[in-house]
């Protein structure tokens, strides 16, 4: 095991590095940087800058220096809790960020919790039932629900949440409680927003879970053992939970691996219309002025997320199935 | 197949075992009888002799296997009619719509949907709207337009409306309907600019549309190339590009496409931008099909046939392009169709937070753009109609590409 978690270690390394490589360039591409336009604006009002910050801002985050200079004091800022400095904020970027980050985690897990408790009775009864009505429908279902773009399903629960529940429109907590420190009442309030971002960003995933954990089960219930099974007399209820569906259930931690860059994605337009105080409205508008660090540490974060759940995913499969433990080859 | 199948086997089995039976009897019977010898010439399909039909089935060529198969799934044929319709309809949209793209009606802004009518006061009329009338109310400035049944505004056929220009060459006015003289035909209502949204959702089809399939060209041809080097060259090529896909596949794709687009210089001309966002789309959706190259190339380049070529001395250019892609053409272009929906939609999540297409361009997702806020679908509920093709064409493609996908593989 030990050795596993070691060689899969090793190879989220090289992926982080050329992750963040590959964002660095991105906020790079963009000619001239975020200070000469926000000079430039400044002038144009007639608002005086003083030279000696922008200097000073220059020389810290070294926009003067070459690009690979950049690069590494970038990554390497980030192992002493030194982000960036958000220019359009003009405060360092870990204070502009406060508790995105973690409202991000805590929406993409609950979504994924989410789409488990929906998609597992679903896909056991489509499985079961192949060809029914039941089947059809729900098959149907889903794919309406794969085909729907996510932002505008999101602008109509919002409404009908501020119709039939009163919900306050929009964010993840009731006014009163921004900028409070966390209290019960905050949590309270946190869970009654939570529900319907969850069940926006969930509805494509689960529908994709669906079918896949459908197409996943019916390869197990052909297989000779459940005919074996079958021939000797067991209770068919038994013999669903007792072989097939455990077999299943592996795919259910592996599917993390294909669900989570989709509820990330989700999450980011979702939280754009319902303006969550999650990390989606922020990157939107860093990355369109061009605040560089604000919008490279978003993304440098949102793949840290997705790697990171790859990675406890791998970890909690080897650990329930042996043959990839001994194996010590990477799923996915 | 298998009823035929079976058919076949059965009478195989039986015969044969029947005639021994026969024989034993007779023998045991005339056991003194003379040895016989038939001059019949000898036919070795006699036991087995296809009909007509049989015959035609068991003979026919990959591609009618595929398309015979491709027929059965009722589905994937309704869905690959709707795409076809949907796609002539760019070619005509500026007969199909009763406006033109950016015409205005300064008098109907946001005017609610027109509804369709036969019968007026029991009486058949043919296909008419009723007029509006409008009224500005004063305690919310709520601009309200209410049905009058007096006004009996009928729709005209094939008729001479907006002056357009077709194809942006030929000038003409001639369109498939148009609202009756001095009246209004506005099917899914008008925007803030009085702009009919039917027609804008008619021009949109052409950008939308047009999108998917230039992405997945773009896409087809990375994953192909790149897919293509993988499966062949093995080795550290293989490794290589087999991590790269790795890390774009761990990548969110909707936050590293709102970058990328993010780029994309604010001085560039419409066409340019249209072009941008298609690569970028492209650019991260390339990797799964690279991924199905690569593995059906694994798999084919062990089949004695490439052997044949490689020991004749082809190039691999010429084994991968002449022995390997019409091997496995098939599939790739249903894992093609099944990614064109994601390109669709990515293009209208794009365009709808304002990163993608700018107008004058018209896509659906620009029109989604001004459904932005609650207030819009509190209020005027029909700026959001544009997803409703959107809706249709995901469906559609993802039926016909899963159809697709079944016939691909006829001798399964």
């Amino acid at each position: 095991m030990f050795r596993y978690v070691f060689k899969r270690l090793a190879v989220m390394l090289p992926t982080l590095v050329v992750i963040s490589f590959i964002i660095f360039v991105i906020i790079q591409l963009p000619p001239g940087d975020y200070l000469e336009t926000h000079i430039a604006e400044l002038e144009s009002q007639g608002e005086s800058v003083d030279p000696e910050k922008i200097e000073f801002l220059r020389r810290q985050y070294g926009l003067d220096q070459p690009f690979a200079v950049q690069y590494v004091r970038w990554v390497g800022g980030f192992f002493h809790g030194d982000w960036g400095y958000s220019f359009e904020h003009d405060l360092p970027v870990r204070e502009v960020i406060g508790d995105r980050l973690w409202l991000t985690i805590l929406v993409s897990i609950a979504t994924i919790i989410f789409t488990w408790i929906i998609a597992f009775p679903i896909g056991i009864y489509s499985a079961t039932h192949q060809y029914s009505w039941g089947d059809y429908g729900l098959t149907l279902l889903g794919f309406i629900g794969l085909a729907t773009p996510n932002f505008l399903l999101a602008l109509v629960m919002l409404y009908l949440a501020n119709i039939w529940f009163g919900t306050s429109i929009g964010g993840l907590m009731d006014p009163q409680y921004l900028d409070q420190p966390w209290s019960w009442g905050k949590v309270a309030s946190v869970l009654e927003h939570l529900w319907i971002p969850v069940v926006v960003i969930g509805t494509a995933g689960t529908a994709g879970m669906i079918r896949r954990l459908r197409a996943n089960l019916l390869d197990e219930l052909e297989k000779q053992y459940v005919l074996t099974g079958k021939a000797k007399g067991l209770p068919p209820a038994k013999l669903l939970v007792k072989y097939p569906l455990r077999a299943a259930l592996n795919f259910f931690i592996a599917d993390i691996g294909s669900l989570l860059p989709s509820v990330i994605s989700g999450a980011e337009i979702v939280a754009i219309v319902l303006s969550l105080p999650t990390t989606g409205p922020m990157l939107l508008s860093a990355l369109q002025s061009q605040d560089m660090y604000l919008a490279g540490t978003f993304l440098l974060f949102l793949a840290l997320l997705t790697v990171v759940g790859l990675l406890i995913s791998d970890l909690l499969l080897a650990w329930l199935d042996p043959r990839i433990r001994l194996q010590g080859a990477a799923v996915q | 197949m298998n009823a035929h199948n079976t058919g076949r086997d059965v009478d195989n089995n039986t015969d044969p075992g029947a005639e021994r039976n026969m024989d034993r009897g007779a023998a045991r019977n005339n056991a003194r009888d003379e040895h016989y010898v038939s001059d019949a010439p000898f036919d070795p399909h006699s036991v087995e002799r296809l009909t007509a039909d049989q015959e035609k089935y068991f003979f026919a060529s990959r591609r009618q296997l595929m398309w015979w198969k491709f027929k059965r799934h009722k589905v994937a044929v309704t869905c690959g009619f709707i795409l076809l319709a949907l796609y002539t309809s760019t070619l005509i949209s500026e007969f199909i719509a009763p406006y033109n793209l950016h015409s205005r009606d300064t008098h109907h802004i946001y005017a609610p949907p027109q509804g369709l009518h036969l019968f007026h006061r029991g009486q058949w009329v043919g296909p008419f709207v009723y007029g509006y009338d409008y009224r500005l109310n004063l305690d919310n400035l709520k601009r309200e337009y209410i049905a009058n049944p007096d006004k009996v505004q009928r729709l005209r056929f094939f008729c001479s409306g907006d002056a357009y220009r077709f194809w942006g060459r030929i000038d003409m006015d001639f369109h498939f309907v148009c609202p009756a003289e001095d009246g209004t035909l506005f099917l899914l209502g008008t925007d803030r600019l009085g702009r009919d949204m039917f027609s804008r959702v008619v021009y949109g089809a052409r950008i939308s549309l047009l999108i998917g399939l230039v992405g997945i060209a773009a896409s087809l041809f990375l994953g192909l190339l790149l897919g293509g080097l993988a499966g062949y060259y093995g080795g550290w090529v293989d490794s290589g590009i087999q991590r790269l896909i790795e890390i774009l596949r761990s990548f969110p794709e909707l936050p590293l496409w709102m970058a990328l687009s993010a780029i994309l210089p604010v001085t560039w001309s419409p066409i340019l931008v249209f072009f941008g966002i298609t690569l970028i789309l492209a650019l991260l959706d390339w990797t799964g099909l690279a991924r199905a190259v690569r593995s059906k190339l694994l798999a084919l380049r062990e089949e004695d046939y490439c052997a044949a070529a490689r020991l004749l001395g082809a190039r691999p250019k010429r084994i991968i392009a002449r022995h390997l892609l019409p091997g496995f053409a098939s599939h790739i272009i249903a894992s093609a169709t099944l990614s064109i929906p994601g390109m669709i939609l990515g293009e209208t999540a794009l365009s709808f937070l304002g990163l993608g297409l700018r107008p004058p361009i018209t896509s659906w997702g620009v029109l989604l753009n001004e459904a932005q806020n609650m207030n819009v679908v509190a209020l005027y509920p029909w700026l959001i109609l544009p997803v409703v093709p959107v809706i249709i064409i995901i469906l559609a493609f993802n039926f016909f590409g899963d159809g697709l996908r079944d016939a691909a593989d006829p001798y399964k």
